[in-house]
């Protein structure tokens, strides 16, 4: 391989650093009308009236909307940008009556100034119904408070949801008899863990602007991992053919999971739709911690039974997942908490059974990892109390216990485990943190206590049979390609990592490929980025365009050399003739590509899979404890990896750098907790702390690469993978150091510090 | 009221009103680098220099700068170009958006400093957040251009 496997950097990374104007706000018209929203004060309530003349006489507001100008026959639609029918309810409308949580949308103005808009915001006038909220996940299901008590709620999938029990979601899977597996252990821990709805702060709030085309058509601008999702959803939005829609993707500057809803795009495109003009918002920070989408709060129950000898034998959860005051993405994050930790195992059996719930809380979404995470906590945290309970070292329980490749997956939808380093995992992060000359824990000369915790990890790749990864690939002038993909490229790379599998199959230079994305009028077809899904199967879907185009060039070639397809010989540069009496340059093929020519040179693949091939991740974090502050600092995170092959090992370091920083912000400071009523309390970056780089010690990663014959070149994902470690890991570290076991991320300061006096007494 | 000051070099006159932040004027006048990221001055996206010197133009009225010089990375087109083909070479500036705030105060930083530790280098950019890179990569990125600057720098005495 010449270029697969390769740190090239990636295509756009010199325009990004030097600050070029290419995401949505930098592009939209200087006209756009700003679009802000009026918002619920309110946890729960409904609209008794609503009153907006004042607000428009201000001479520069153009439109105010509220429930009453939206038709009455709407229906409602999911914001979830997911593969048609949605599995998550529709239960949105874009304006409605009934208020769910403190931020659901009252109003949307627009006006041509800030200052307009802002006086508008506070003239409109509103007479609620105050109702009591619901704001316990734990007593959400057949409360008799009902956040969606409508007739036209609708769940297009069978998903076990109920909106009179305030049920979401509802499913249950298992393998074996796993009560008679738990009754024949020697040993049954039953542990109940909790994590917060975490959020994933892009640097980049949601945005997107609006204008019209030549031919009458809404044109969306949007920083969003999923266009061809987004254009669907709007349309059903506003009630218009899909057809009258395009969505184009910019630059995004980040996603996480959080562009993979349509937080933002409805309520400009309502007011570009009726009023025809451009129009923008641009969430504030504010909005986007107390009005978005993070993840999921998640209770979980784990029963885990053991034999004394360390023999794993069965694991039961039960996990109540909280999905606020709408189902986005509800029934399928949950899904991942109990089947991607459990799978993690070799048992003889299995259960796991889900309740997601409708709250008043703000609504939950997809963030990197998709639910894992929490399961991850859950397990690894229950299985590295059992190591501590038996006395047995927390890697030596693993290798007991852990899959290896070829196994049979019975929690992880009966697939084979195709393609698996594991094993190799766990040695090198043993190895590599010096797990077992440095100890557990040790004392510090300035007074702290330095402890060590493990946790592993795994993920999918993609989602089989029903997501699509598409590719077009087509010969450009003086012989150089463009890749045209529909797979939103946030950030991580994968504009330059699927230019890289094509310049690898079509044997060019990197640069001779360039990248189009995304644009729904232009772009082939594509699920979009999400699911750990776009180098393993938009990936593939290059790969099979790439090798067709190279197929149809010597098609080309044989013409005007006048010989057989199979006698031509192509390397990249130049179609040959095999005994060498005749040859053509790519350049030479591409000029002749544009005259008198009806081979088209011009490859659309689509792929779908057939399987999620996981990729694996073995954490080790080091971290020092003061025990009369409760402060916990990571000093070093080791990572070890196993994502197949790397198509760019530079990228995926970073990826699994920032998620490992990610993840120790979910361990140990990111926290979202309410007020009494439902307000949240952490709604700036002041009081929301994500890592800065103070606060994540060194970082080690390196790769452990098995093969997946399935993927392009070798490959397997790692975009969420590498979430999923630091919260496990850190609370064993904890737990080793102070002997107090923690239940709940984010493990605070005050916890430890209490913890560890209690120790000292 | 009329604003007088020289950005990016070129110096220039505009009536503004009084409260509008410096990041807005920046913005509206193409500055497309200078980029929000919260409402609480704890991001560091929006930095610029003011005579120099790195500032948040979040919390900077835009008639504070009267009279003054302000530069964004739209006005340091070729030193950033140096720092970031190697910040490019590590993968680090994955989304880009904090990059132009993380590439001011860095360049700051990379001026006062020839040979910044660890430790300084984090202390100095510990404003600047970052979402996806988990900052290895950027401090790589980093200490690979100060090893490079010493190296020129050496080969030129």
């Amino acid at each position: 391989m010449k270029i697969v496997n390769t740190s090239v950097p990636k295509k756009d990374a010199l325009q990004l650093l030097t600050g070029q104007p290419v995401y949505t706000d930098d592009l939209a018209p200087k006209d756009c009308l700003i679009v802000r929203l009026l918002r619920s004060p309110h946890a729960s309530a409904i609209v008794k009236s609503i009153n907006k003349k004042a607000a428009l006489l201000i001479p520069d507001i153009e439109a105010v909307y509220t429930w009453e100008d939206l038709p009455a026959d709407a229906k409602r639609f999911t914001l979830a940008g997911q593969t048609y029918p949605e599995p998550s309810p529709h239960d949105h409308l874009i304006l409605d009556r009934r208020l769910r949580y403190v931020g659901d949308p009252v109003a949307v103005v627009a006006g041509r100034s800030e200052a307009a808009v802002e006086k508008a915001l506070a003239l409109i006038k509103v007479e609620y119904e105050v109702l009591e909220p619901l704001l316990d996940p734990t007593a959400a299901k057949d409360n008799k408070i009902i956040v969606h008590p409508e007739e036209n709620w609708e769940a297009l999938c069978p998903v076990g949801a109920d909106n009179k029990r305030n049920l979401c979601a509802h499913a249950e899977s298992s393998a074996g008899d796993i009560e008679a597996t738990l009754a024949a252990c020697d040993i049954v821990l039953d542990r109940t863990y909790h994590t917060k709805a975490v959020q994933q702060c892009m640097m980049e709030t949601y945005r997107t602007f609006c204008t019209i085309d030549t031919y009458g058509r809404l044109v969306i601008t949007s920083a969003t991992q999923v266009p061809f999702h987004v254009r669907r959803i709007v349309a059903l939005a506003l009630g218009i053919p899909k057809s009258k829609v395009r969505v184009i993707k910019p630059r995004i500057g980040g996603g996480f999971g959080a562009k993979q809803t349509c937080v933002s795009e409805v309520y400009p495109a309502l007011v570009t739709w009726l009023t025809k003009k451009p129009s923008k918002i641009v969430f504030s920070r504010y909005e986007c911690m107390t009005a978005s989408s993070p993840r999921h709060e998640t209770h979980m129950r784990v029963r885990l039974g053991a034999m004394k000898d360390g023999r794993i034998r069965g694991i039961d959860m039960y996990a109540v997942s909280n999905t606020g005051a709408y189902g986005d993405h509800g029934p399928t994050t949950v899904d991942l908490t109990g089947h991607k930790p459990i799978t993690l195992y070799r048992t003889e059996s299995y259960r796991f059974v889900s309740d997601v719930v409708y709250t008043n809380n703000m609504p939950a979404g997809a963030y990197r990892g998709y639910g894992a995470p929490q399961g991850m906590f859950a397990v690894e945290s229950a299985v590295n109390e059992l190591a501590a309970l038996l006395k047995m070292d927390a890697f030596l329980l693993r290798e007991k216990n852990i899959i290896h490749e070829g196994d049979y997956l019975p929690s992880y939808y009966g697939e084979t485990n195709t393609s698996c380093a594991l094993d190799r995992c766990l040695m090198r992060a043993k190895e590599l943190s010096g797990w077992e000359e440095k100890g557990l824990c040790r004392k510090l000369k300035n007074g702290k206590v330095r402890a060590l915790g493990m946790a592993m990890a795994m993920q999918g790749s993609a989602i089989p049979y029903l997501d699509v990864g598409g590719a077009t690939i087509k010969l450009g002038d003086e012989g150089t390609y463009n890749l045209l993909i529909g797979a939103s490229d946030m950030g991580t790379g994968c504009d330059t990592i699927l230019a890289q599998i094509a310049a690898e199959v079509l044997e060019c230079d990197l640069d001779a490929v360039s990248v189009f994305g995304v644009d729904t009028d232009a772009s082939p077809y594509d699920s979009g980025s999400y699911a750990s899904s776009t180098t393993y199967l938009t990936g593939q879907a290059v790969y099979q365009a790439a090798t067709e185009l190279r197929r149809r060039l010597g098609l080309l070639a044989a013409k005007l050399l006048k010989c057989e397809p199979e006698e031509i010989v192509f390397d990249g540069k130049k179609a040959a003739k095999i005994d060498d009496s005749g040859a053509l340059t790519l350049a030479e093929l591409a000029v002749a590509s544009q005259s008198g020519n009806d081979v088209a040179l011009d490859v659309t693949a689509s792929t779908k899979s057939t399987a999620s091939p996981p990729p694996f991740m073995v954490g080790v974090a080091e971290v020092d404890i003061d025990t009369e502050t409760g402060e916990v600092r990571p000093v070093h995170y080791y990572g070890v990896v196993d994502c197949g092959t790397c198509i760019n090992p530079n990228l995926a370091r970073v990826q699994t750098e920032g998620g490992i920083v990610q993840g120790i912000g979910m361990a140990l400071s990111e926290n979202v907790t309410y007020a009494p009523d439902g307000r949240v309390y952490e709604n700036s970056l002041m009081q929301y702390k994500i890592p800065s780089r103070l606060d994540n010690g060194r970082l080690t990663v390196v790769f452990e690469p098995s093969y997946e014959k399935s993927g392009p070149f070798g490959a397997k994902s790692i975009g969420e993978l590498v979430i999923n470690t630091p919260g496990p890991a850190i609370a064993a570290a904890i737990a080793n150091a102070v002997g107090t076991r923690f239940y709940e991320l984010p493990v605070t300061p005050e916890q430890v510090a209490m913890a560890a006096a209690r120790l000292k007494m | 009221m009329e604003l007088t000051l020289t950005l990016n070099g070129k110096k220039m006159s505009r009536l503004i009103e009084p409260g509008v932040l410096l990041l807005d004027f920046l913005r509206g006048e193409g500055c497309c680098s200078v980029k929000r990221g919260c409402e609480t001055s704890n991001c560091g996206l929006c930095t610029v220099f003011l005579d120099d010197v790195p500032v948040l133009s979040c919390s900077i009225l835009a008639a504070r700068v009267q009279g003054r010089r302000v530069t964004t990375l739209e006005g340091l087109r070729q030193e950033a170009e140096e720092l970031a083909t190697f910040i490019a070479a590590q993968g680090a500036e994955q989304c880009g958006f904090c990059n132009p705030g993380f590439m001011m105060n860095a360049i700051a930083l990379l001026r006062e400093k020839e040979e910044p530790t660890v430790e300084e280098i984090r202390a100095y950019l510990a404003g600047n957040l970052c979402r996806c890179s988990g900052y290895e990569g950027q401090l790589r990125g980093i200490l690979a251009f100060i090893e490079w600057r010493k190296k020129k720098r050496g080969g030129a005495q």
